[in-house]
Parts: C-alpha cells; structure tokens; sequence
C-alpha cells in the first residue's frame, strides 16, 4: 500500500552536471520499499510543470540505530522537472507517493544474479544488490554509460561483494562499447547447468539487446521498463507495455501496476 | 452543512465525481482513497468488447496541462460487470459508467448491459472522445447524432443518463440541448480539447496517435465558458469539469452553472485531493454562510463591474 508523504529534502549531491542524488524525508515509504519499485514526485511548484514523475528508489536512508528514515533517487537532468530535481535544495518539500509497483523478484543461492544497467538506470539495483547480498547470493553488475565520468557508486556495489564489468562507448573506463557485448560473451561462456538470474535497466534499446540476448541463452530475465507516466497508481492507463497474455495475444498492460518490473521474455520490443 | 447534489433521480452525497478515463475502474485507488466517500466514480470508458488502445506514447505534458490518446483501452462491459462492480459495489461506490459506442446500437446494447446489473447508479454517454477515429466523436459532433444516441439509450435504460459533451465545436450549448430534447437526464462538459505537440527536433509529434486531447489547468476557463453557456441552454443539471484543480475551481464550475464537478487531471497529480476539495467546499460554505452546496449552482453575478 502507497503512502502520500510530504518529503522534506534533506540533501541534494550533484554528481556530474547532469546526475544529481536527491535524499528525502520519506519514514513509511523508506520501511515499506523493495527492489525495483518506485516514487512518484513533484517539487512544489505549482501547474507548470504539473506532473508528478516517476523515480525508482535509490538507496534506503537509515539513521545510526539503523531505523529507515528517508530514500534517495538517481535523476538525470532531461526535462524540466529534472531540472528541478537537480536544482533542488535542502528544507524544501516533495509530494512523494509510494512504494509502487511490482519489485524485483529476488533468487537463492546457487543461482547467481546478473545484473544489467545502462546510465540512471543503476538507480533499482543499490536495492538489490543489498538484498541479494542478505541472501548470499553471487551478483554482478554490467554497468555502462557514455563515460567513466558517468559510472557512479562504483565502491558501494564492490563493498557488497558485488563483482563489476563496466563499459563506456567512449572507452574513458573498462571496455568501449555497449554493455550487451560482455554479457553476451559471459553468458556464453556459462554452463548451462550454472543457472543465471538477468535483472536489467536502463534505455528501451539496451533493455531489449538485454532481453534478446538473455533469451538466445535461454536464461531468465526480468526488466525494469521506464514508460511516460501519468499517475503511477493505474488511473491513467499512459504508460502501457505489450505484453503476450496467456491467450497468446499482446495485451496492453500497465507498467505501473504490472510493472515497472516485468518478465522479458512476455514483452514485444518494437 | 447539506453537500449534497442531484443529477435527475440520483443523489451525490457530495458534488464530487472522478472523471472518467483519470481514475481507472476506480478499485486502482481503493488502497488510498475511500471510494464511498465521493460524490461518484465514472469509470473509464466501455464498449462491448475489449479493446487495446494505441500505442505508448499516450501523453504528454503542455504547460499546465496534459495530452492524451490513450485510445480507450479497456476490458469491454461484460469483464467490467464480471470482475470490477463486485467490488466497487462491495465498497458503496456511487458507480457511473462511462459507456461508448461505435454505433447507435452499440450504446445501446452496452447501456442496456448495465441496467440489468446491480450496482450501476447512472450512464455517462461518452459521444466526445476525441481520440478513436470510429464512433464517439462523429456523434458528439453531430446535432442529429447526439439527438440520435441519447434517444436510442434512453428507450433502453432508467439509469440517469448523461451525454459527456465535446467542446470541440462551435456551439456546444446547441448539444446540450439536443441531449436534453431527447431525454438526458443531465450533461457532462467537457472532454479534453483536440491539440498538438510537437518534437520539432524530430518534426513527429510527442503521442503516437498524432493528436491527442489537453486537459488540465489551462483549459479551465475555457470549460467555465462553456458551462455557463449550457446552464443558459437547458433546465436539466450540468457535470462540470476541465482543469478543477482546488476547491476554488470546483465552487467556479458549480456558480457558473454546475451541478456537480468532476476531477481528472488533478488526481494524477493528487490522488487524495478529494479530501482536500472536501475540506476547501466546507470552508468556503462556512465563510459565507451557504447551508445547501446546491444553492450556489449557476449564481454568477451578471452585474458589471463598478
């Protein structure tokens, strides 16, 4: 069940000119979140924009004695109201409804999680890897952006044991190219019988090379989908996937409530 | 305080509605919002059969607005009866049915569909969207189409029935009365208004469908207009709506003529701004003294300003 909380922001890290970490005050929905689901937000700032957007939850803030406090999200300068999240400033105050959607189903040793992130689509898998970590379960992540200067947190992820390969296309850090390519060649290289969970997120043309490329090695794999979204709570019916049903047609489904996590295998990539 | 309101035989408890097409089959929200404490729940928009929709992009954000062609998706009016009004009736939902049609029959045989189920409380005619290229429009924009429809429904169901009109015409009081010279218990104004964006990087536009429906703040006083319009036009009730973002708005649509007012947007944006709506309604009641919410209904003062 979603909570509508008025999220102080009580931080705001640029890391890059254009990704900035926002932190907020956000106790019931900080308690309540798992992997994969997401926020909807809005700066007060009246009609214009008007929208809230959509965020997956960053990192769970916790104060010393380990009670959740607040969230962060990952944002991208892009539109206006990145702008917004990017310029905002600590003490002013974030509609924030959440958690929503679907998370992430989360495996057990000995299946290993391989997880796929393009750009700020890290942002769902700080979650994950903590929780795949409380679950010992071997995870690593293939991370790539346009640059080294844009692959971010890389400590975090090594600190909960997670094994990284990074990929930049301008080749500035780790392989040059696109971060498919190694998880092409890894999978590949994996016995079949070394069962592999693929977790990926980040732009529709990576998720779906992902979602191609896990099938051709008939592992499973679950996205999660960034769709222009209206009200993240069902009522708008915006931000739709198709999806094969089990009457073996394409439905359109919606991704706030069905997802924002799905099985790849169910969608059709146009 | 007396906040409720009538549309023909029907009795709101308050004269907020959830607009259709912004609310889901409304159980989406009932986790967050206690559905019986609204006026109503007009559901999203029904044929007979299901139907997909078009493809995402649907929206798109205008300044202090929002595009849409989402292309009517939906589960088809039996899987509404079937799986959804259980539910909503389960929970005392004030339930309006936004029903749609590709042809006079359709309506017809989808209106009638739902007087035979138990829990349905009115019919929304919805000959207004603008984003289907077949049925809807081509009877909202047509004085002997909207006469046409309205009739035909009327002849099979007692529910209250209300035409949700277009504004995209040039005249839309003329529609409200033909809805009513063919036995329209009420009408609904308005839809979202035909409009565009485009990407002028790429020269396509930002929705799939092309153009798309805006609705929200900006087109606000637009649809006062237009209510007060109607309310000059007809004696049956008006359902207000277009951009209501703040009981401010609600009370303007009630004194330029509504009755009730519906809230589509701006529950994207607040999915629990009925409370505040609520709350805002009492006050204003309070500040000046008004006992029955519906004695403000179509009481703008015509005198000119001194």
């Amino acid at each position: 069940m979603p909570f509508e909380v008025a999220a102080e922001v009580v931080a705001n890290r640029a890391l890059s000119a254009d990704y900035n970490v926002l932190s907020l005050a956000a106790p019931a929905i900080a308690a309540t979140t798992q992997p994969g689901q997401f926020v909807m937000v809005k700066l007060r700032t009246g009609h214009d924009p008007l929208l809230r957007r959509p965020f997956s939850v960053f990192e769970i803030l916790r104060s010393n004695d380990g009670i959740p406090t607040g969230i962060t999200l990952l944002s991208k300068r892009i539109g206006q109201s990145t702008a917004l999240i990017y310029d905002a400033r600590p003490g002013q105050i974030a509609a924030c409804l959440g958690p929503l959607g679907r998370p992430f189903t989360i495996v057990d040793p000995p299946t290993e999680a391989w997880m796929v992130a393009g750009g700020v689509g890290l942002a769902p898998f700080a979650t994950l890897a903590e929780a795949l970590r409380a679950r010992k379960v071997k995870s690593t992540l293939f991370y790539g952006a346009r640059s080294g200067r844009e692959l971010f947190y890389l400590d975090p992820f090594r600190a909960l044991g997670v094994e990284l390969v990074l990929t930049t296309e301008d080749g500035s850090t780790g392989e040059r190219g696109r971060v498919v390519a190694p998880l092409d060649r890894m999978l590949a290289a994996r016995a079949a019988s070394a069962p592999v969970m693929v977790y990926a997120c980040g732009p529709e043309g990576m998720l779906a090379a992902t979602a191609k490329t896990a099938a051709k090695y008939s592992r499973p794999c679950q996205v999660s989908v960034e769709r222009i979204m209206g009200c993240g709570m069902g009522g708008c019916y915006s931000c739709v996937v198709p999806m094969l049903g089990d009457d073996g047609k394409f439905h359109h489904v919606r991704s706030c409530i069905a997802g924002p996590v799905l099985p790849a295998a169910q969608i059709r990539w146009d | 305080m007396d906040l409720s309101v009538h549309i023909g035989s029907l009795r709101l408890k308050n004269p907020l509605i959830a607009a259709s097409g912004c609310f889901g089959y409304g159980v989406e929200y009932a986790d967050l919002v206690d559905l019986s404490s609204l006026g109503g729940v007009a559901v999203k928009g029904l044929f007979l059969n299901e139907r997909e929709g078009h493809p995402a992009p649907r929206i798109v954000e205008t300044p202090a607005g929002m595009l849409n062609a989402i292309g009517l998706q939906g589960i088809g009016v039996r899987r509404f009866v079937d799986e959804k009004l259980p539910e909503l009736r389960a929970r005392n939902v004030t339930v309006i049915v936004n029903v749609c049609g590709t042809s006079v029959d359709e309506y017809a045989e989808v209106s009638r569909i739902l007087s035979d189920a138990e829990g349905v409380h009115a019919i929304e005619l919805n000959i207004s969207c603008p984003n289907i290229k077949e049925g809807g429009i081509q009877f909202g924009c047509s004085l002997t189409g909207t006469f046409d429809v309205v009739s035909a429904v009327r002849k099979v169901t007692r529910l209250p029935l209300i035409p949700k009109l277009t504004p995209n015409v040039t005249d839309v009081a003329s529609f409200a009365r033909a809805s009513e010279d063919a036995g329209a218990d009420a009408v609904s104004l308005v839809n979202t208004f035909l409009a565009m964006v485009l990407d002028v990087e790429t020269r396509r536009p930002k929705i799939s469908n092309g153009m798309g429906g805006l609705s929200g703040p900006a087109i606000r006083p637009i649809a006062v207009r237009m209510v007060y319009e109607c309310r000059q036009a007809v004696k049956i009730p008006i359902v207000g709506m277009g951009g209501i973002a703040d009981a401010r708005d609600a009370l303007e649509f009630m004194i330029a003529g509504a009755t009730a007012v519906q809230v589509g947007t701006a529950n994207f944006v607040d999915p629990l701004i009925w409370g505040k709506l609520l709350d805002g309604i009492r006050d204003y009641m309070g500040r000046h003294s008004i006992a029955r919410i519906a004695d403000i209904v179509g009481t703008v003062n015509d005198h000119a300003h001194s």
